[in-house]
């Protein structure tokens, strides 16, 4: 009796051991749908709309590599997560990919193993004020109360740098977006700090926007990007270099409208990367030869993508500034797709 | 006859179940061998799950820089301390409003629970509206609600700005009352104020002694002492005469508003008044009824034997009822103060750094070592949760009936 209880107990152990081994792509593959972590609601980036669709920038992302799969950009299971639980939902294989404006740094890509994509969004934290305060300047906040979300790497700049100039303040944490929002308008804090990006669309959403500024210092770097496990190197090129297409989508003037009429282009890396040509580059990952022209056509480049959710057309109406092209002035800079 | 022996039994593997004397004991081994190998399972299980994550189980962190501010510290801390001290930080903040809810729910709870038995109808009425709207209403909605309350109706700091402000000080313009919290005065402590403190020890010994001695003559002579009074005399004649002979050695620090927020004096923020007052009145809903529950157990005929030597009713309760209700009183009061306390982990929703909020929240979140913070997290509230019995449990015996 005692025997054979202990070896079933090893057997299930060696079985529960034996299951995350195969390829994420394959699994991917073989259960139809994306498993993508997106944030619980940031203007912009993440969000649903009327028709309870999700839509935003990071929701995007993930669309375009189940296109670039599937030839489908609604095959994509989306997984609302906070940012105290995304990591731990990564490691568990809750979600595949994470595209939920994460800040890329040293410690979380060696520490917390996990492998950063690239950048989709070079962003950097800001301060927001109301206009009646009188303040211009965040050197101006000496002794202020400041509103900031627990568990972000805004909490550890905003320590950072009141040290380094020698100010105090007292912070208020609080746990969302919203929550923030609320604490700042009833006036428990004077200021409320997170990534420029977000205090942006935070800010459009007020009831009246010019009541209230975005201070012109930007006290840190801010790279947010998708990332995913470490262990799994062909999922991570995937995820790369559907970001790096779209990239280069948009510096070879390639949207979604217009993608057709470049089957007979005289730039071979078109071809290459549309799979019009007569390699089948996209074999090397495992993948589709037209995937990333499916990516491209049924979400955009990055381009049209940066524009339907954070741009002009989408209300939020945040500058292209460092978010473009290196060839018109940006430092999006994608490697040679060859 | 007496060649006739008893016959010997051999033991055969089918009596461990068969027998009645070895059944219980097959039982209790095998039931013993399956517990142990399911808690090896799972143990085992998360540490090779956690390997093939390429994860492993170190508390190193706790001695790393924490590289982010708290805002109520009881004891020193700046960013540049560890994770370590930060949930020391927290800890304290927990055990404080723990210790502070604790008091206020008992004394708010013992008082609902009495009148909730008044003859007086409103009375005994409306200290039912209380327990059954507070007992039934979940804890985290009163202390989301309260916080609401004091941060959407008081001024901000800003409103006491300027000639004529919109808000001004109370209590001879010595306390400010804003969204972000109250500011009192606060003691300093001057020289000569250490002889203060030990004269006001003293006159608290004097009371004690005082008192025992008070007893001790009525139980020997029935003269009753005018006990109170000569307390209170004592509490404070000698205290103050000092005060004034050793000139004023303690002074008050009043807060004053500078840039942005008040500067000096005691900050008492929102997050922690909206959460011990809500687990306050929360767990007095729950402690009022344990009360009345434990007077209703008294008889009626304690009563009326009291009343008729002649006892008032204030009397009665203190001197005859309440000290036996106790019995019944305070074995349920433990559940109560370990649920506060358990309860106050709620605190992140207010945006209160305990325990939960430093080790369990920002920790974790920037380390990512969840499995480390919330094994410490576990430790940490069972051995509260202990220790708080067993204080309980010491002062139980000694209300229980002797050689029972």
């Amino acid at each position: 009796m005692k025997k054979s209880l202990f070896l079933s107990v090893a057997a299930i152990v060696g079985f529960t051991a034996g299951v995350a081994a195969a390829g994420t792509l394959d699994d991917t593959i073989a259960r139809g749908h994306v498993k993508c972590g997106v944030s619980t609601g940031s203007p912009g980036f993440s969000g649903v709309d009327d028709s309870g669709k999700n839509v935003g920038f990071d929701v995007d992302y993930c669309r375009a590599l189940a296109a670039a799969i599937f030839n489908d950009p609604m095959a994509v299971k989306f997984t609302p997560l906070s940012s105290s639980v995304r990591f731990t939902a990564l490691a568990s294989g809750e979600v595949d990919i994470l595209a939920r404006n994460t800040t890329w740094t040293y410690s979380r890509d060696t520490d917390l193993k996990q492998t950063f994509l690239g950048v989709t969004y070079y962003d950097g934290q800001g301060f927001m004020a109301k206009t009646s305060l009188g303040v211009s300047s965040t050197l101006e906040l000496d002794g202020a109360t400041i509103c900031i979300q627990v568990g972000t790497t805004t909490e550890l700049n905003l320590a950072d740098y009141f040290k380094a100039n020698g100010m105090t303040y007292e912070p208020l944490p609080t746990s969302d977006n919203a929550e923030s929002k609320q604490q700042y308008l009833a006036g428990a804090c004077d200021a409320y700090t997170t990534d420029a990006s977000a205090l942006h669309g935070t800010r459009i959403n007020m009831e009246n926007p010019d009541d209230h500024i975005v201070l012109p210092e930007i006290v840190s770097k801010e790279p947010l990007g998708p990332l995913v496990r470490h262990g799994d190197d062909q999922w991570a090129d995937v995820g790369r270099w559907v970001l790096n297409a779209l990239v280069i989508a948009e510096e070879k003037g390639i949207t979604s409208a217009n993608i057709d009429s470049f089957a007979d282009s005289k730039d071979a890396e078109i071809h290459r990367l549309l799979g019009t040509g007569d390699d089948d580059m996209m074999a090397m990952m495992g993948m589709p030869k037209d995937g990333m022209y499916n990516a491209i056509k049924h979400v955009g480049n990055y381009g049209e993508i940066f524009e339907r959710n954070l741009g002009a057309t989408s209300g939020i109406n945040i500058e292209r500034g460092v978010n473009n092209s290196w060839t018109n002035g940006g430092i999006l800079y994608s490697p040679p797709f060859r | 006859m007496s060649s006739v022996k008893a016959p010997v039994e051999k033991f055969r593997l089918g009596m461990l179940l068969g027998d009645t004397r070895y059944r219980s004991t097959t039982v209790q081994v095998i039931a013993f061998i399956i517990f142990v190998a399911v808690v090896f399972w799972l143990v085992d299980n998360t540490v090779k799950n956690l390997a093939l994550l390429g994860k492993d189980v170190d508390f190193s962190y706790l001695w790393m820089r924490a590289g982010y501010d708290i805002n109520q510290r009881l004891i020193p801390y700046t960013n540049d301390s560890t994770h370590g001290r930060a949930a020391l930080v927290g800890i304290l903040n927990t055990l404080l409003v723990a210790f502070i809810g604790c008091i206020v729910a008992t004394i708010l709870g013992v008082f609902v629970g009495i009148l909730r038995l008044s003859k007086n109808w409103i009375v005994a009425k409306l200290m039912s509206v209380y327990i059954e709207g507070f007992r039934n209403i979940p804890i985290l909605l009163w202390i989301v609600m309260i916080f609401a309350l004091l941060t959407e109706f008081t001024p901000a700091p800003k409103a006491f700005k300027g000639a004529d402000p919109e808000a001004s000080m109370i209590f001879f313009q010595s306390t400010a009352i804003t969204n972000r919290g109250a500011y009192f005065p606060s003691p300093i402590w001057g020289e000569g104020s250490m002889y203060l403190l030990i004269i006001f020890a003293v006159s608290l010994a004097a009371i004690f002694f005082f008192r025992r001695y008070a007893k001790k003559l009525q139980e020997e002579t029935g003269k009753n002492l005018p006990k109170f009074w000569i307390s209170l005399a004592i509490f404070f004649v000698p205290t103050t005469l000092f005060y004034f002979l050793l000139g004023s050695p303690i002074t008050l620090e009043y807060p004053y508003l500078k840039g942005f927020n008040f500067k000096d004096g005691l900050y008492v923020r929102n997050s922690f008044i909206a959460l011990t007052l809500a687990l306050s009145l929360y767990t007095s809903a729950f402690i009022g009824e344990i009360v009345r529950s434990g007077i209703l157990a008294i008889s009626k005929g304690q009563t009326e034997a009291a009343s008729s030597l002649g006892l008032r009713p204030g009397r009665i309760m203190n001197l005859i009822i309440l000290p036996q209700a106790l019995r019944v009183i305070v074995p349920p009061m433990i559940s109560n103060y370990l649920n506060l306390t358990k309860n106050s982990s709620l605190a992140i929703a207010v945006g209160y750094m305990d325990v939960r909020g430093t080790l369990g929240g920002i920790t974790l979140n920037q380390t990512g070592r969840e499995l480390e913070s919330m094994l410490l997290l576990m430790g940490f509230y069972l051995c509260v949760s202990l220790i708080v019995s067993a204080i309980i449990n010491y002062f139980n015996r000694s209300f229980q009936i002797k050689g029972m």
